[in-house]
């Protein structure tokens, strides 16, 4: 039987593990479940809209007309912060290839030395000092790296980010470090968007009024009601929120740490993050440098699996990813490329013609498989589950309690 | 024995890859981007402790201007915020710009010091800025060491 080679060239984000949807061939990363993000976006623009369609016309000929300028340039502002939050990559960290991942697993056997058998071998953490601090670094048995500090793993989306605050269903996404300053002033200038609505709505009303008598007024402008009901709703919470994230921001603190007391106080364990000093913490979180992604989502890698109609599996074409610095040479013999570009197990598909490799099978199916999209929700969706720990639990319990 | 090869290219078609050695990251100072240098075991006879630890505090060094709080980082943030950070789609951060000058280093530093050693020095950017991945290559021909001896060639277990 002859082996017909269908050689393909992919994007990384196709084949990066983990639970993100990505859209725009990769120029966009979110989370998987979107409806909670639908619906922020749709009070925020349908509230602007009958805003703008009901009181800025009054006002702006009673007022004045900056009033619906300037709620347009926040308004504005507000949707380009949230789309900016819920598109962007976080602050994901990639998973170790299989080297680094062995070479980690033959430091930790030689620094635990020989545990006897029937014993359970030593959690595996690591003792950094920080600022005169001992932190630990706890190993993440689903990307099989240890966590750099302050860096957390994300269940909902099954990756570790770095400076992980919390994941929010609101804005789609997890809040690190690459975005949580648009999150910030997200939830910053959606309150002053909805102080400014509501207050405007309550003078619109007022004025209105005036003229014409309370329940005439609401008959002219019936959005107005609603939107003072959303306003309203929003307010306390968003505004909270606000403050919230301005506390933690002048200690220098996550989310994700707050809630796990880390730096509570207690046995004199102090923030070794902060610079003790709220103005130099706020410029750090909020005007320090933008962290670059270091996922190379767009980069192009090729694939080309072995076809159907062979019987042995075992030689599985090589492939190698290329990437803009190609300098570093990457040739490895072809077994190990074939570790490094189909390394992610997959339970076996159901099929009429089943083949004895899941992975040619996948690999071959996902080319058939026409939108890209899907492509991507399949692929990291039949993926088998990580490794259960207790500190993956933990991490569950703390991410979706915010 | 020492292998000594001219270029990059010679690497790539002459020699197969026989061990890799990941410098770690050094968070003593927080979590700004530093790399440890500590001479790693498997290098000793491949390489001078001195071109090794020069490479790395370069690096460093590099790593410490890009996230550089002060001055410029401030005017960059203000005013990228005044623009709802759309100005980022036009221009470079800095961080980009040093990030290319890291390129370029790595590069030159491969091409000068580490391939004729048989090692090259892979971006810490391709690996998540979490290591320093530096793949050890042996001559397939004349040094004739076995390639079966690195900690690679166990990870098939997944």
């Amino acid at each position: 039987m002859s082996a017909v080679m269908i050689t393909r060239k992919v994007r990384k984000w196709e084949k990066l593990p983990g639970k993100n949807t990505f859209c725009c061939d990769g120029r966009v990363m979110m989370a998987r479940q979107k409806g909670v993000f639908y619906l922020t976006l749709f009070l925020i623009v349908g509230t602007c809209a009958l805003f703008f369609a009901f009181e800025c016309p009054y006002l702006a000929v009673h007022l004045s007309p900056t009033i619906p300028v300037f709620a347009a340039l926040l308004f504005l502002f507000v949707l380009a912060m949230l789309l900016r939050t819920s598109f962007s990559d976080p602050g994901v960290l990639p998973r170790a290839l299989p080297e680094e991942a062995s070479f980690i697993e033959m430091e930790i056997e030689a620094a635990n030395g020989n545990v006897p058998a029937g014993q359970r071998p030593p959690p595996r953490i690591r003792n950094v000092e920080i600022n005169n601090q001992i932190v630990k670094l706890k190993y993440c048995y689903t990307c099989k790296i240890f966590r750099p500090p302050r860096a957390s793993h994300c269940s909902i989306c099954d990756n570790c980010v770095d400076r992980f605050d919390h994941h929010c269903p609101w804005v789609g996404n997890c809040v690190g470090k690459r975005n949580y300053r648009y999150f910030y002033l997200f939830t910053l200038s959606l309150s002053l968007l909805t102080i400014y609505i509501f207050t405007f709505n309550i003078v619109h009303v007022v004025m209105r009024s005036v003229d014409n008598g309370f329940l005439n007024t609401l008959k002219e402008t019936p959005g107005t009601v609603l939107e003072v009901l959303v306003c309203f709703f929003t307010l306390w919470s968003v505004v909270g929120l606000t403050g919230f994230h301005t506390y933690l921001i002048s200690l220098n603190q996550t989310t994700n740490e707050d809630i796990k007391g880390s730096w509570s106080g207690k046995n004199r364990v102090q923030n070794p993050y902060s610079h003790k000093n709220m103005i130099k913490n706020c410029c750090e979180v909020l005007c320090g440098p933008t962290y670059p992604s270091v996922l190379d989502r767009r980069g192009l890698m090729q694939l080309s699996p072995v076809s159907e109609f062979s019987a042995n599996d075992t030689d599985a074409s090589p492939c190698s990813s290329s990437t803009d610095s190609s300098n570093s040479s990457k040739t490895l013999p072809s077994t190990k490329r074939a570790i490094l570009c189909l390394h992610k197990p997959r339970p076996p598909p159901i099929r009429n013609n089943p083949t004895s490799d899941d992975l040619k099978a996948s690999i071959t199916d996902t080319a058939h498989t026409s939108p890209a999209h899907s492509q991507a929700e399949e692929s990291s969706a039949a993926k088998t589950p990580p490794l259960a720990t207790p500190e993956t639990d933990a991490e569950a319990s703390v991410a979706k309690s915010h | 024995m020492i292998c000594h090869f001219h270029n990059l290219q010679e690497l790539r078609h002459s020699a197969s890859l026989a061990n890799k050695v990941f410098i770690q990251r050094d968070y003593s100072e927080g979590t700004t981007c530093k790399f440890q240098t500590k001479f790693p075991i498997e290098l000793e006879s491949r390489i001078e402790r001195t071109l090794f630890e020069d490479t790395v505090k370069t690096l460093n060094n590099f790593y410490a201007e890009a996230e550089k709080i002060g001055g410029q980082s401030y005017l960059e943030g203000c005013l990228a915020c005044t623009t709802a950070y759309l100005i980022f789609l036009c221009i470079e951060t800095r961080y980009e710009k040093v990030l290319k000058k890291i390129a370029n280093y790595i590069q030159e530093q491969n091409e000068k010091i580490y391939a004729p050693r048989g090692l090259v020095i892979t971006d810490p950017i391709e690996r998540g800025m979490r290591v320093i991945e530096i793949s050890i290559y042996e001559d397939r021909g004349s040094c004739g060491s076995s390639s079966g001896s690195s900690s690679v060639s166990g990870s098939t277990a997944r």
